[in-house]
């Protein structure tokens, strides 16, 4: 069962006065998310992603193509009951405090006052609000209103949860804290579809990703199969008490040997070459410290993918470091 | 219905917590308690100054909260982006308008209530009389105000707030001289001008039929018919806004 198909979305903005033919934001875009898991769209910037959310959610007009949500067509009010929301960067009425806010939200998704009180201190526990519950939000930090955000799109208990961003502008134990929360929903059945430009954030919990560059679906599936399509994995083998670039067994099977005072870091090509280079290490007198097979990275596959588009889309440089 | 109730309770609370009603009730006060120390002063009768200025403060103080307030209502929603989260709610977007619209309707039925009762205490500290043709004239400031509430919310669906102050206020003043703005078509000469002028006569509400502060004043009591189709007037042409500013919004992306 499918919570979301998009078909062939299309958008394009209407230009300005002046101005060349406009691009358009989303060019055919096509995907699906399966019901109860975590799908990360994933974009640089300007790939279009908050233009499909915002079509998702009816915010905005598609110029051509569709999409359904939970078996409903784009612009059924209804569903909106079992859906939960939360914008890039979100900005709320600043004058309410932390609990009115969450009560007028409530009342919006049609919640009695009784059911209210214990979702609401239910909530800002999980999120890690309690001792804010009579602020006003005005006085509230940009990780906090990402967080009150949160907990708007989960006052009603939704089905499917969609986010624009819900890690940007938190710094790493909140960004951990959400990548919980996100893991945790879907432990409660839910589905989670989450857009981010950050690679990191998708490997470690998607089950499934989709990759989107100028409104285009580059690639989509699960992030192993998209990853390690071959199985051909390569091995880091850090050893210390010897020169492993000097070691002739070693250096002609390497791809790359790094000194790093004591330690030596060689990577290999693939598991095969693990055997003779540990038995090298041994004969040298060598001490072994780590052999890790390494995963090919969203990142690498990333370049890949844009680096074959004519138009070669930069990945902005928040990317890197993908492996934390 | 109850989605409607729970943002026009809402933009009320709203409405409530921004210091700027204050400030604006407080100068209503300080007039209204003005005007009777003017009134000491000039040989005038004392009456008909306390009641003119009453009146007229009233009236000023509403229409700058229905217009200022009137154009953020939603503007600021749109510019602020909070809009987001409240249109990915089960409600749609004419409930959204309409809800937004009652919240302030609500702030000035407040606001005026207790103009008009300071007004009236004022009056009865003075052993002013004062006449029903007073509550007349409140009636139908208060329909104005529902007027301009509703020219300020239609601007504001689809034009930057700047643009929507200079409209609203545009179409206040020329709502008030439309008449004169009749008698200046008929006598230009200039077939672009009079076509103008008499556009802006036909699109443009006529306020003035909305004011009858001049008779409250007089004590003339005002014809009960006139008052019903004046404000029949102003309500539908009201509606007629609202409608507009729902089709627009509906309409548009953000
Ligand atoms: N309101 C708008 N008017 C015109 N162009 C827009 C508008 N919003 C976004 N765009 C353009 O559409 C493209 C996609 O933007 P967006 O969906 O915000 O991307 P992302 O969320 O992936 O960063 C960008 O090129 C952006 O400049
Ligand atoms: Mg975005």
């Amino acid at each position: 069962m499918n919570a979301i198909v998009i078909d062939r979305l299309t958008k394009v903005y209407r230009s300005s006065w002046f101005g060349r033919a406009p691009m358009p934001a989303l060019d055919g875009l096509s995907l699906s998310v399966q019901q109860g898991e975590i799908y990360g769209f994933l974009g640089p910037n300007g790939s279009g992603k908050t233009t499909t959310l915002k079509i998702l959610m009816g915010l905005m007009q598609a110029t051509s193509g569709g999409a359904e949500i939970l078996g409903k067509p784009l612009g059924d009010v209804q569903v909106l009951h079992r859906i939960g929301f939360l914008p890039e960067s979100p900005y709320f009425y600043e004058y309410l405090t932390a609990e009115e806010f969450l009560t007028f939200y409530g009342h919006l998704a049609g919640l009695e006052r009784a059911v209210l009180g214990w979702k609401i201190t239910q909530l800002l526990d999980l999120v890690g609000l309690a001792e804010a519950r009579t602020r006003q939000l005005r006085k509230f930090s940009k990780g906090m209103l990402q967080r009150i955000g949160l907990a708007q799109a989960l006052i009603h208990d939704p089905d499917l949860i969609v986010l624009d961003e819900p890690m940007s502008g938190l710094d790493p134990v909140g960004r951990k804290q959400v990548r919980d929360l996100i893991l945790s929903l879907r432990d409660q059945g839910k589905t989670v579809f989450f857009s981010t430009h950050i690679i990191p954030d998708v490997e470690m919990i998607c089950d499934r990703v989709a990759i989107v560059v100028k409104g285009k679906l580059l690639a989509e599936g699960r992030v192993d199969e998209l990853v390690n399509p071959g199985h051909a994995q390569s091995v880091e083998v850090v050893c210390e008490g010897i020169k492993a670039g000097e070691v002739a067994a070693i250096a002609a099977v390497a791809t790359r040997v790094l000194q790093r005072g004591e330690h030596s870091l060689v990577v290999l090509p693939g598991p095969e070459q693990v055997e003779p280079v540990l038995s090298a290490i041994r004969t040298q007198g060598g001490k072994l410290v780590s052999v890790a097979p390494q995963k090919g990275s969203l990142e690498e596959l990333f370049m890949k993918q844009t680096g074959a588009t004519p138009t070669g889309a930069g990945w902005p440089a928040t990317v890197g470091g993908s492996s934390e | 219905m109850r989605r409607i109730t729970v943002i026009a309770l809402n933009t009320f609370r709203e409405n409530l917590r921004d210091k700027i009603l204050y400030n604006l009730l407080f100068f209503a006060l300080l007039l209204m308690g003005g005007s009777v120390l003017l009134a000491d002063l000039t040989i005038m009768e004392h009456r008909r100054i306390v009641t003119d200025m009453g009146l007229a403060t009233m009236n000023l103080v509403g229409v700058i909260i229905a217009a200022f307030v009137g154009i953020g209502l939603v503007g600021k929603e749109i510019e602020r982006r909070t809009v987001y989260t409240i249109l990915a709610r089960p409600i749609t977007r004419t409930q959204f308008i309409i809800g937004k619209y009652l919240g302030l309707v609500l702030t000035l039925l407040v606001n005026v209530t207790v103009m008009l009762a300071v007004f009236i205490v004022t009056l009865w500290m003075y052993r002013t009389p004062f006449h029903a043709a007073l509550f007349q004239a409140v009636g139908l400031i208060f329909i104005e105000l529902l007027l301009v509430t509703a020219i300020a919310l239609f601007f504001s669906t689809f034009s930057t707030t700047t643009l929507s102050a200079i409209m609203t206020l545009g179409f206040y003043v020329i709502g008030h001289l439309t008449t004169d703005l009749k008698g200046l078509g008929e006598n230009s000469q200039n077939a672009a001008v009079q076509s103008v002028v008499t556009w802006l006569y036909y699109l443009c509400p006529n306020l003035d039929v909305l004011n009858v502060k001049g008779q409250a004043s007089a004590n003339g009591i005002v014809d009960m018919s006139y008052v019903a189709v004046a404000s029949m007037y102003g309500l539908l042409y009201a509606a007629l806004l609202l409608t507009a500013a729902c089709a627009v919004f509906r309409h548009r992306d953000f």
